[in-house]
């Protein structure tokens, strides 16, 4: 049936690369004003977003010149890149995630420049077993920038960390890069819902791998590490932009499902002093983004599938993307960059794969919605 | 441990949230007994006897012999004979026209007082009017298991004949962004109208790499069962994209 019928995604791409093609001996103010005019007869057409003929205002971090003028080293701006939540299973198993996963290494292997490192945002393996952790990892070597590592809980439940943290080292670490002081957490502990349960360890992974299931425990950064953290930081001054990694969103999001972590309020306490504080989160495979107080937090997009819209509790800041296309592998994937400026703020760049770039500014989130607003898709998400 | 039993053993495990539901045995997905058949009377002189949805009230049409047709009108004729001689049979009662007839009078509760069930027939004239608490918790009980089997289905691609390890819950949490409140309607990727077992179909052939099931596969069935459940009390909205 795939073969048959090509998705509505497709067949408008390649439409529109037969039209880009017939451009090329355009001159740019020519190209511009067609290119244009085409994007409003396709959105006449009701049937896109205009996500997809956005012209993209920062396609690539350029360096800031007022900045790297100043000759100050060691300070922002600079450009990170991410893969993140590739669920791989092992190679014999499922291709499916495997090309996606490819993918998204060559995206970042693309740039230009190369970003300072790519940062993997956990959930490198769906069901924890060492195949598909050593796949991760063969994937992952072919990153041509460093590659920071993060865990998410798909990579931990089945033997509770040991695979990864011998693969990968410890789970919550911490270094400085150009001024900013970058915390990567484990932020999936859950209390024991397996021992009283007599679950074996693939049990135990599997109730952990679903979302909508009572028996799990919910997300928690946990005591050690939040006083891990606390240690961490004493030693920053309040004015070092603060970038934090953390698998699970760190803000209660809808707690059936996850999208949450138990004791955010406490974390969020702890990174209230600093001026400039971005979070980085993967595990909702979706456009999200929030504000609370100092924070600006930025979900990441998955490469294996991407999750519809929580039924309650969406920050009012995201704007949602459009319903993926469930005929187009993918659709509402992909992965990103993120630009950390001079200012210590941070602009997200999600690199949708099948659809154009869509880039959120700081400025619209620190300034809660009143300026820099990211264009909104034509159709509501359900 | 192979997949399916682990896949077995968790839903094992999960069986213990519907446990407060569920009393009876977990029903798995098999084929329907067939459906009751009503027992028409066999004509004494090679006619045709026609009868009345209630199970027993039946004529013998004068003249129709065996796959011929009746008229409109002798079949308004018919209809009409075969309700009069009904009421005669049944003078102070009302024939119900279930939830449609506004007119009819609620039907008195028969409470459960540990005596004896009433017997509960399954004819026009019985089952509106004798069912008990009882009867109300055995129905609950068959739909919520038969709803709990999709709910097991939608969570094992194993199950539903996956190959590549992904089920449904994965993109679908809750059976979210499935509506089927909008079913039927024209799928722009199949080019054609589809029913909400279409895309489930598509759903086990594609992502899921599997067999599409047969409309009357039991699976299919349980599978479609739980995801309108989950959509219980949200306004039917068919063609809706």
């Amino acid at each position: 049936m795939a073969a048959r019928h090509k998705s509505v995604e497709t067949k408008y791409m390649e439409d529109r690369d037969a039209v880009l093609r017939g451009l090329r001996r355009l001159d740019r103010r020519t190209f511009l004003k067609v290119l244009a005019a085409t994007a409003g007869a396709v959105m006449a057409k009701s049937l896109l977003p205009p996500h997809s003929f956005q012209l993209v205002e920062v396609a690539n971090a350029a360096p800031d010149k007022t900045a790297s003028g100043t000759g100050m080293a060691g300070k922002p701006p600079f450009t990170f890149a991410y893969v993140s939540d590739t669920h791989l299973y092992q190679r014999t198993l499922n291709q499916r995630f495997v090309r996606a996963a490819v993918k998204a290494v060559d995206d970042v292997n693309a740039l230009d420049p190369q970003p300072d490192f790519v940062l993997f945002g956990g959930d490198l393996a769906q069901l924890g077993r060492r195949e598909e952790l050593d796949l991760g990892r063969q994937i992952l070597a072919e990153v041509k920038a460093p590659v920071k590592v993060m865990v998410g809980e798909h990579d931990w439940f089945y033997d509770l960390g040991d695979t990864w943290q011998e693969m990968f080292g410890p789970p919550n670490y911490s270094f400085d890069w150009k001024g900013v002081h970058v915390v990567v957490l484990m932020s999936v502990h859950e209390k024991d819902f397996w021992t009283e349960r007599k679950m074996t360890p693939a049990e135990r992974m599997h109730t952990v791998a679903g979302l909508d299931n009572g028996v799990q425990s919910r997300f928690e950064v946990g005591d050690d590490e939040r006083k891990w953290l606390s240690d961490d930081l004493a030693k920053v001054p309040h004015t070092t932009p603060l970038l934090v990694f953390s698998h699970s969103p760190l803000y209660k999001y809808y707690r059936n499902w996850n999208f949450w972590t138990d004791d955010a309020e406490q974390v969020q306490a702890i990174l209230k002093p600093y001026n400039h504080v971005t979070v980085i989160h993967g595990h909702t495979h979706q456009m999200l983004y929030n504000q609370i107080g100092n924070i600006s937090f930025y979900g990441m997009l998955s490469t294996a599938w991407p999750w519809p819209y929580a039924p309650t509790g969406l920050p009012p800041l995201t704007i949602q993307m459009n319903r993926a296309d469930p005929f187009d592998q993918f659709d509402g994937l992909g992965d990103g960059q993120i630009n950390v400026r001079a200012d210590g703020l941070a602009d997200k760049i999600y690199s949708l794969w099948d659809r154009n770039p869509v880039t959120v500014r700081a400025d619209y989130l620190v300034s809660h919605g009143k300026i820099a607003r990211p264009p909104a898709p034509q159709f509501a998400s359900y | 441990m192979t997949r399916r039993s682990i896949a077995l053993a968790t839903a094992a495990g999960c069986a213990a949230i519907f446990a407060a539901v569920a009393h009876a045995p977990r029903l798995r997905a098999q084929p329907a007994p067939p459906l009751p058949v009503h027992q028409v009377p066999q004509s004494k002189n090679g006619g045709t006897v026609v009868m009345l949805c209630d199970g027993k009230t039946s004529m013998e049409v004068k003249g129709l012999k065996p796959g011929e047709s009746m008229t409109h009108a002798q079949a308004t004729e018919v209809t009409r004979e075969l309700m009069a001689q009904w009421q005669r049979q049944h003078p102070n009662e009302k024939w119900q026209m279930a939830q449609t007839d506004q007119s009819s009078e609620p039907v008195p509760a028969v409470k459960a007082t540990g005596a004896k069930p009433q017997s509960r027939g399954t004819q026009q004239g019985d089952t509106y009017a004798s069912f008990t608490d009882r009867d109300y918790k055995v129905w609950k009980n068959q739909t919520d298991n038969f709803v709990a089997e999709g709910k097991r289905l939608f969570h094992d691609g194993a199950a539903i004949g996956g190959t590549i390890g992904v089920s449904c819950d994965m993109c679908h949490p809750d059976a979210s962004n499935t509506h089927p409140e909008t079913y039927p309607k024209y799928q722009v990727q199949l080019q054609r109208v589809a029913l909400l077992r279409d895309m489930i179909d598509w759903c086990i052939e594609n992502p899921v790499k599997g067999k599409a099931l047969d409309p009357n596969d039991p699976r299919l069935r349980a599978l479609e069962a739980y995801i309108i459940a989950q959509r219980k009390g949200v306004a039917l909205d068919y063609g809706k994209h």
